[in-house]
């Protein structure tokens, strides 16, 4: 008799909290993943594709689905390092197919029109995916350098090949204290 | 407040956290008063010597300037004007090395002294206590002054102030070692130094004036001590020795037992802080009119013969100081190894003290506002200053760098941090409250250079965050981009959708024509259909793509045809639709692009007018073409402006042949429909055909320019004079140019059955340009 009311009660305390879930699930339901948007937070935001997807939101994505992380070149060992932390996964190496900016090996670099050569075709301001590239059909191109990511994806639609990738110049404010770079002079 | 005055009353001041004593080794320098340098050859000015922005030039290379003459002028508040600190000529204005331990260049205004000497002209102020706050503040800032203590913040910002000012107070505790250029200062123009704090005192009117100084300079001491005898407002405050004393928040800290918040400043806690140089300068400016061009500078070292303290003219490079301070290297100069430690120059000279200063491993770096001192220490004297290799060894946890941070930091657990490239936590230690001041790097006993260190993860932190508002602009402009897009395919389709409800409209409105249009579309799918069976054991590649852009292009000048055939309000409307069948031949023949693909390079495509409409197969369709619009041609006006139009296709051809020749293609195509917009068919039965022989030649003419490679050029045809002749041919002659077409015909294919081959052979895929965006824009379309 009290084995009983024992398996009654816990079985109507587990119905109870058991219709709570369910309801909870239900009410609180949100749409989509917010990890995606975690790791969207901690892409680069280059929109430059070399992950193979179209953009950094659909490579957060795919990651969310289970796709490798070591795929994004433009970020480099710091945003593997960083994914890894945020998903718990362990750190792969940078994909060997990425051939980061290899003209100029390492350094964030920005695109650079040289306008002797363009002829305002607007084939490269189609292809930026964040709208860096100044111009209109006939009229100069150029790139707005605070906008530009270093994607590269406009240098191989231009039809006279007159876009290069060029480095950030240093100055006092970007400077890393790189003590070792610095040129020595005798000084009398 | 009273309980501070009365504290300062007895000298009972407070204490900052740790500290240190270093040997203070003034005595080089501090009994022998301030001499003058003989002026240098060259004087070289960045333009910025301060935090903030460098100002517009005002002056070109050439110039003659005089003593004091502005030379740079901005009105952004946080822009200081450099001034000329003796009379010359211009002689460059570029990029020079800078007072900077990153030893980069910046621009550079580089004065060729004339020796003369010559001042503008200058106003001296009588009394300045007449002068209003607004006019005081003015000249301070005409007259360029940052703070000379070192970090050169402008000062006519610092002064400019609202909120209730509690505390003026006078830096003048200059606790590095060595240094002893604010000592001489304070002995020999004290008068000056008081002048300047009263011309403080009407700009904030502070409660209290607070001059903290340090015991171990007892002659300047007295000097102020008389000077401000009978100021009741100015107190001079005489503070134990202990380095960093001098720095702001620990000054602070000693003088009023106020902390300033991490983050703070202190005029939030209504304390403004001044050295004694810049209050010199202050004097200076608003009373004799001199903007700032020279400063004390202490010489000093055992590699001097002759060190001391001396004014030197603002751009006056380190080599000439050190020739005149006697400067002898005693060692022969050692290789730099390229080892884990920065570089020395060899022998060192440092600019600053040994705890703040930084190598100048450059000789023509100039002398600037913030620079109080050039340090050439002797091997004996400074070891560590020669030596290349690094001393570092781990930590060993002894907490002495803890014990002695003014700031009140765990320079461990920073440094722990900072090699693990950690900045959440360093950022949670509060790693930007450093002050570099370096006790803590003094003290190790492992010799590890924290502040190197903790001055790359600050770096590092900056460039981050700077990196992360990077990358949301990024995004911001990539979701606006998407959404335009998305805006533009939209708007398209609708303009699609209310052009073919209009066509279907007029369609069944006027059924004349639309009866007649119907049966047209009925019979242009019905002579498809034919050409198709025809086609189908074609062996030709270029024919079968030939078939679609006939198809289609038969399909979309039938319909312009129906539309034509109408009436003249759909004039507008068959232009759209000419616009749209562009369109369209140019996206099919993009995509049959993807079999080949000629790398465009530069020097083919550079001037639109070295490109000429190339070879006589092309021609020779337009030819066809043109005869074959001709047949319909009833009256010779019509053909005139069907040949214009021609014209003008072939001009657009030549024109934007340099990006693609499918381009030009879809030019030619348009143009003929255009052509027969303007022609009337005379019966239905040479019609079609007519429109047979169109179609088929307009394919060729793709096909053909298609494999064309860019590197062919051939000179341009008069194709304006063959068309005029086959006008005057007109009416009569359906038979030649149906005889013509064909002709054409069998030619364009040979042709392009070679190019074909040629095409095989090269081989060259331009997998990129074919993947381009085949997506384009009809705006682009109708500027071309």
């Amino acid at each position: 008799m009290n084995i009983l009311i024992a398996i009654l009660v816990l079985g109507f305390i587990a119905a109870l909290f058991g219709a709570i879930l369910g309801y909870a699930s239900v009410r609180f339901h949100i749409e989509g993943d917010p990890i995606v948007e975690q790791l969207d937070a901690l892409l680069p935001q280059t929109q430059c594709g070399q992950c193979g997807y179209p953009g950094c939101k659909p490579y957060a994505e795919a990651v969310a689905n289970g796709e490798a992380i070591n795929k994004c070149a433009p970020g480099g060992e710091d945003t593997i390092k960083k994914i890894a932390d945020l998903l718990g996964v362990d750190i792969q190496p940078l994909d060997e197919n990425h051939d980061q900016n290899s003209s100029l090996g390492n350094g964030p670099t920005v695109a650079f029109i040289i306008e002797e050569d363009c002829i305002g075709c607007t084939k490269c301001i189609q292809a930026c995916p964040v709208d860096a590239i100044l111009g209109a059909a006939k009229q100069m191109h150029t790139i707005l350098i605070d906008e530009c990511t270093g994607c590269d994806l406009c240098v191989a639609p231009c039809p006279v090949d007159c876009i290069e990738m060029r480095p950030i110049p240093e100055t006092i404010q970007n400077w890393q204290w790189d003590l070792n770079k610095i040129a020595v002079k005798q000084v009398e | 407040m009273e309980s501070i005055i009365e504290r300062i009353n007895q000298h009972k001041f407070w204490q900052f956290h740790g500290g240190i004593h270093p040997p203070e080794q003034k005595a080089l320098t501090s009994g022998k008063p301030i001499r003058q340098l003989a002026l240098p050859k060259q004087l070289i000015l960045p333009l910025q010597q301060h935090i903030g922005r460098q100002g517009d030039l005002l002056v070109k290379v050439g110039d003659k300037v005089l003593k004091g003459q502005a030379l740079t002028q901005s009105t952004n508040p946080m822009a200081v004007p450099i001034h000329a600190p003796t009379s010359g000529i211009v002689s460059a204005i570029k990029k020079s090395v800078i007072a900077h331990p990153s030893g980069l260049s910046e621009l550079c205004i580089f004065i060729d002294v004339d020796f003369e000497d010559t001042w503008q002209p200058r106003e001296i102020c009588q009394d300045f206590s007449k002068l209003s706050q607004q006019q005081i503040i003015k000249k301070i800032a005409d007259s360029g002054i940052a703070g000379m203590g070192g970090a050169g913040f402008p000062t006519h910002i610092k002064v400019n102030t609202k909120p209730d000012i509690n505390f003026l107070i006078i830096n003048a505790a200059e606790c590095e070692p060595y240094i002893t250029a604010d000592d001489l200062l304070m002995c020999e123009q004290s008068e000056a130094i008081i002048d300047g704090i009263k011309i403080l005192d009407i700009l904030l009117k502070p409660a209290f004036i607070l001059i903290g100084i340090e015991d171990n300079k007892p002659k300047a001491i007295k000097a102020l001590q008389y000077a401000t005898k009978d100021i009741e407002k100015i107190n001079v405050c005489v503070l134990p020795t202990k380095y960093p004393t001098g720095g702001e928040k620990q000054l602070i800290k000693v003088l009023t037992g106020k902390e300033v918040k991490s983050g703070n400043l202190p005029i939030h806690t209504g304390i403004v802080v001044q050295n004694v140089a810049t209050c010199f300068a202050i004097s200076d400016a608003v009373i004799h009119d001199i903007p700032l061009i020279k400063r004390v500078v202490t010489l000093t070292g055992q590699s001097l013969s002759k060190p001391q303290n001396v004014w030197v003219l603002l751009g006056t490079p380190v080599s000439h100081v050190l020739e005149q301070a006697g400067f002898t290297s005693e060692v022969a100069p050692v290789p730099n190894t390229p080892a884990s430690n920065p570089p020395v120059s060899n022998p060192p000279v440092i600019m600053g003290g040994p705890l703040m200063g930084f190598n100048i491993l450059n000789e023509q770096v100039p002398i600037v506002k913030t620079s109080n001192c050039i340090l050439a220490p002797s091997k004996t004297e400074m070891p560590s200053a020669f030596d290349n290799s690094s001393n570092e060894v781990e930590c060993i946890r002894c907490g002495q760098c803890s014990d002695v941070c003014p700031s009140q930091l765990l320079p461990q657990e920073l440094q722990w941090s900072a090699k693990a490239k950690d900045h959440q936590q360093l950022t949670k230690l509060n790693i930007f409250d450093c002050i570099d001041c370096g006790a803590c790097a003094y003290v190790c006993p492992s010799q590890i250079p924290l502040v190197q260190y903790y001055r790359i993860a600050k770096a590092e932190i900056r460039q981050q965050q700077q990196l992360d508002i990077k990358s949301e602009k990024a995004k911001v402009r990539f979701e606006a981009r998407k959404l335009r897009l998305e805006k533009d395919k939209i708007a398209r389709e609708e303009k699609h959708k209310k052009a073919a409800a209009a066509r279907k409209a007029t369609m069944n409105k006027k059924t004349a024509e639309g009866g007649s249009a119907t049966s047209a579309v009925a019979a242009a799918l019905a002579r498809v259909k034919a050409k198709k069976k025809a086609k189908e054991n074609s062996n030709d590649l270029a024919v079968m793509v030939d078939e679609k852009t006939v198809s289609k292009s038969i399909v979309t000048s039938s319909e312009v045809a129906e539309n034509t055939n109408g009436n003249d309000e759909s004039g507008e409307k068959s232009q759209v639709k000419a616009a749209i069948a562009r369109a369209k031949a140019k996206r099919l023949a993009k995509k049959n692009e993807v079999s080949e693909g000629k790398v465009t390079h530069s020097e083919e495509t550079k001037a639109s007018d070295e490109l000429r409409v190339s070879s006589s197969e092309e021609a020779e369709t337009s030819d066809g073409l043109a005869v074959a619009s001709n047949e319909k041609a009833e009256a010779s006006d019509e053909l005139r402006v069907s040949s214009s139009e021609e014209a003008e296709a072939n001009d657009e051809l030549r024109v934007s042949s340099s990006e693609e020749t499918e381009t030009s293609d879809g030019l030619t195509v348009a143009s003929n429909e255009e052509s027969n917009h303007e022609t009337k068919p005379n019966n239905s039965a040479d019609d079609k055909k007519a429109k047979i022989a169109v179609a088929i030649a307009k394919a060729k003419a793709k096909a053909k320019a298609k494999t064309k490679t860019k590197k062919e050029k051939k000179e341009p045809l008069p194709t304006s004079d063959n068309k005029k002749t086959n006008i005057t041919t007109a009416g009569t002659d359906d038979k030649k140019a149906r005889i013509a077409a064909a002709v054409a015909k069998a030619k364009t294919k040979a042709k392009a059955k070679a190019k074909k081959e040629h095409e095989k052979q090269e081989g060259l895929l331009r997998v990129a340009s074919s993947e381009e965006k085949t997506s384009f824009k009809p705006s682009n379309e109708e500027s071309e």
